[in-house]
């Protein structure tokens, strides 16, 4: 028996029965981050001693019947955007280089009270803003599969962690597709749920319209196991959704027949890397042979999605960062002699250079002159984008397409041109400005050695569909993932 | 179209988004922006007029609660996060003359 080689459900079942302990668990998943963190950098704080302790009260618990769940006692690793009392949560900046929350956050507390057990938190672009992970105060985050390239971003340290092995599954964020992008680039599952549907309390928001809580994950069952512990209603979140159909686990069903897939021809024109697209298009070809019913179609205004995108995401950055002004928590400027240049040193300061450039963008599309012709334009572009997805979704069911235009790109290569990095969103963010449900599943590799992911994408609340269909598609594949000596 | 990004601009913007910019930070902030602007002027080739701005997917209406405290005084806690506290207070530097 190969612990490594588990999934987090695998793994709560087997300490269920006995083969293993929590402790065990957490120990092979520490081992991991000893051998690999220093190369690799998929975490910003590792709890070692919180961890351990934790394990023997959670196998305290199990064995006396308290927990049951199907992720008690498994080890995961959080983004390091959420709040966890007591453990520092730095966003992966300066700015918020020394903050310890005096709260949790609610995907991140039910998580604990499922029993499962936190290693740490992990890096990402700091506040989320990036493709890559390079924009991290705290190093970068190699990719495990080639530790030449990036791992993806904004949630790139849960994405490698889970394919290293430094845990069994891990939390990440999406606001354009940062869960989904790293997934695809390291090889593992990941989904962005519909918005609404994991409660942002406690997440440190970006573009609150556009966050949302999702599973990084080696496996569909897993997913949708981990999706259906974090979901649910909080009232300390106003966009928070009261749903009834949050049995995602049902969903596991290996069965397409007659579901209809549409594939928008707008997603594999010119920019997509022709080995990626020739995979995406292979698993597309399995679903068929599945069942499904396969067609394509023209989405329409792709092209308009990053431009309306970055000009909201810009615009709630900037409002939502305001709140980091050196006085209630995180870095302050010393040597200043007055409040305005104390919040003007401490911000520039505090900041990198990615996240200001987006503060100084969205503080001119919101300013006087500028709001109607820049922000409102986009929010009715926004309205258009949506409408566009619900014509696709009265013909279909899913619509499936790449997660990225290429691979993991190689370290170092991606931001000293901002726009073309933003190019690379193209697939995920439209997504976001919809509110609906995505998800990536590995669906093969290119000549470099590096995964490519496959994304599966449903109307808002079908996020069942999204699971059933992936199920399917990834017992047709069959097994994938680090086998030489990474999981 | 090439959006020109003047001085002042970046001054205003330096003021609304409190930032300080060397003038080093201050040159490339005009040209990353004027290049972003000129990207986002893509958006001028829909044609939107009668498309309400969409600022939610979901219609969305605010929540209310009872006026009644359900957190416990935190206040301790709260302030060893502070880079400044005196007396249970945050301590800023001098607000006015």
């Amino acid at each position: 028996m190969d612990l490594k080689q588990m999934t987090a459900v695998e793994l709560s079942a087997a300490i269920k029965d006995k083969k293993v302990t929590v402790r065990e668990a957490v120990e092979v998943s520490l081992d991991a981050i000893a051998k690999k963190e220093e190369s690799l950098n998929c975490y910003v704080t590792v709890d070692r001693e919180g961890a351990l302790q934790r394990a023997d009260e959670v196998q305290k618990k199990m064995d006396d019947g308290t927990l049951t769940g199907p992720l008690a006692g498994v080890p995961v690793a959080v983004k390091d955007n959420m709040c966890t009392k007591g453990m520092l949560t730095t966003c992966s900046s300066k700015i918020l280089g020394n903050f310890v929350p005096t709260f949790t956050a609610d995907a991140v507390l039910r998580l604990e009270e499922a029993g499962a057990v936190i290693l740490g938190k992990t890096n990402m672009d700091e506040f989320a803003m990036g493709s890559t992970t390079e924009t991290s105060a705290y190093g970068v985050t190699r990719n495990p599969w080639n530790e030449e390239h990036v791992p993806g971003g904004s949630s790139g340290g849960s994405a490698a962690a889970v394919a290293a092995g430094e845990c069994f599954f891990a939390l990440g964020s999406d606001t354009g597709g940062s869960i989904r992008q790293p997934a695809s680039f390291c090889g593992v599952v990941g989904m962005k749920p519909t918005y609404g549907t994991v409660s942002r309390y406690g997440l440190i928001a970006y573009g609150s319209s556009l966050d949302q809580i999702g599973p990084l994950c080696k496996d569909v069952t897993d997913c949708a196991t981990i999706l259906e512990v974090i979901a649910g209603h909080d009232s300390k979140d106003s966009t928070s959704i009261k749903r009834e159909d949050a049995d995602f686990t049902s969903a596991l069903q290996e069965d397409v027949t007659g579901m209809k897939i549409g594939i928008p021809r707008d997603y594999f024109g010119e920019g997509l890397d022709p080995e990626v697209k020739a995979s995406v298009l292979a698993a597309a070809e399995l679903l068929k042979a599945k069942g499904a019913m396969v067609e394509e179609f023209d989405l329409s205004l792709v092209d308009y999605a990053i431009p309306a995108y970055y000009t909201i995401a810009a615009a709630e950055a900037s409002s939502n960062l305001e709140r980091f002004d050196g006085i209630k928590y995180g870095y302050r400027a010393e040597d200043c002699e007055e409040l305005h240049q104390m919040y003007k040193k401490t911000r520039s300061r505090g900041f990198g250079a990615e996240v200001k450039r987006r503060i100084m963008l969205g503080s001119f599309v919101l300013s006087s002159g500028y709001y109607d012709a820049y922000y409102l334009k986009a929010l009715r572009v926004k309205a258009l984008i949506k409408k566009a997805f619900d014509d696709a979704f009265s013909k279909y069911d899913v619509i499936l397409g790449p997660a990225a235009p290429t691979t993991a790109p190689e370290l170092g290569k991606s931001l000293q041109d901002p726009i073309r990095m933003y190019l690379g969103d193209i697939y995920t963010i439209s997504v976001n400005l919809a509110g609906l449900p995505g998800i990536t599943v590995p669906c093969g590799m290119d000549s470099k050695g590096l995964p490519i992911g496959v994304q599966l994408i449903g109307d808002c609340f079908q996020e069942k569909k999204l699971l059933r269909m992936a199920y399917t598609y990834e017992k047709a594949r069959g097994p994938f993932g680090l086998d030489k000596e990474g999981r | 179209m090439a959006n020109i990004i003047s001085d002042e601009t970046i001054e205003y913007v330096g003021i609304l988004a409190k930032l300080e910019l060397s003038d080093e930070e201050k040159e490339q902030a005009k040209k990353d922006m004027g290049r972003m602007l000129d990207y986002i002027d893509k958006l001028g080739e829909l044609d939107t007029t009668g498309v309400e701005p969409m600022s939610h997917v979901f219609p969305v209406e605010n929540v209310f609660r009872e006026d009644v405290v359900t957190n416990g005084d935190t206040r301790e806690e709260l302030l060893t996060n502070a880079p400044g506290e005196k007396d249970g207070m945050f301590m800023v530097p001098r607000t006015f003359e």
